[in-house]
């Protein structure tokens, strides 16, 4: 078995969609790896979006470190454990929906990397990397389990394009 | 991603080529400093002209290369930082923890 697998991915688009109904859908299997597929999904949504270079770069840092979270502390690097991605647009917002099947963390216990006891420890910077590139980030930690992280970010409108496809990778 | 190390001036220079990020990166840049710590390095500079991208992860690894070498009575400097790098660093005010010097020759010359 590879790696590196992508268990599903969506690509739902049509030129007589509206932007709104523009989305992706994607499950990983919880390794590092699959970041990177990620990347490439993203930064081609965000290409067809007609989104700069710098909001590319930096919409794609935060995306990156939501799913190292998700994978490392989530999913505890268990690969038989799912992290499941959306994007889509709502109001001119690209939001990204990270899922994965952990039991959550207490959002107050974040301590800020800028404070003088934090410069110089080696981990603990990644939600503020997301805080600092996005507009806004929500957790949402379900009472069955599962943590949802929302991400979201002003962008430009989407240009219209033609196609639909579904893709199973295993 | 591989890194290259090479001597000059005395100095050890690690080049890492490509992203420093979890699970591959980061891993490959503690191993280098650990690397060149184990040869007796007390000087190291970590050229970072060929990196496109830099994760939390990869931030951690050069804060903690950057500890590790200081706690050893050693010097650990960096280089050619790509704007965006170096837009990273300042974020976090670690652009005033690192020395950081525009160029190879730069960096040389402040050992």
């Amino acid at each position: 078995m590879s790696s590196r697998r992508l268990l599903h991915c969506v690509w739902s688009e049509s030129e007589e969609m509206a932007v709104q109904d523009w989305q992706v859908q994607l499950a990983l299997e919880s390794r590092f790896e699959n970041i990177e597929l990620v990347q490439v999904v993203l930064d081609d949504s965000l290409r067809r979006l007609e989104c700069d270079e710098d909001t590319r770069y930096w919409i794609g840092i935060a995306v990156r470190e939501a799913l190292a979270n998700a994978i490392k502390h989530g999913n505890r690097q268990d690969p038989e454990k799912r992290v499941e991605v959306k994007l889509e647009i709502e109001d001119s917002d690209l939001v990204v929906r990270i899922v994965d099947e952990g039991s959550g963390f207490d959002p107050s216990l974040i301590e800020n990397p800028l404070d003088e006891e934090n410069l110089l420890k080696p981990n603990g910077r990644g939600i503020f990397y997301m805080g600092k590139f996005m507009d806004e980030i929500r957790y949402n930690f379900r009472p069955s389990g599962g943590t949802e992280l929302i991400l979201r970010k002003r962008i430009a409108p989407m240009p219209s394009s033609s196609e639909d496809t579904e893709e199973v990778v295993e | 991603m591989k890194i290259g190390t090479r001597e000059r001036e005395g100095v050890t220079i690690l080049d890492p080529k490509g992203k420093i990020t979890i699970g591959s990166g980061d891993v490959a840049l503690r191993d280098s400093v650990r690397g060149a710590l184990d040869s007796g390095a007390t000087k190291i500079l970590i050229n970072l002209e060929h990196v496109s991208t830099i994760d939390s992860s990869g931030i951690g690894e050069l804060v903690a290369a950057f500890t590790t070498v200081s706690n050893r009575g050693g010097s650990l400097k960096l280089s050619n930082l790509s704007p965006k790098v170096t837009d990273i660093l300042q974020i976090t005010q670690l652009i005033t923890v690192f020395q950081v010097e525009d160029s190879e020759e730069a960096a040389l010359s402040a050992f």
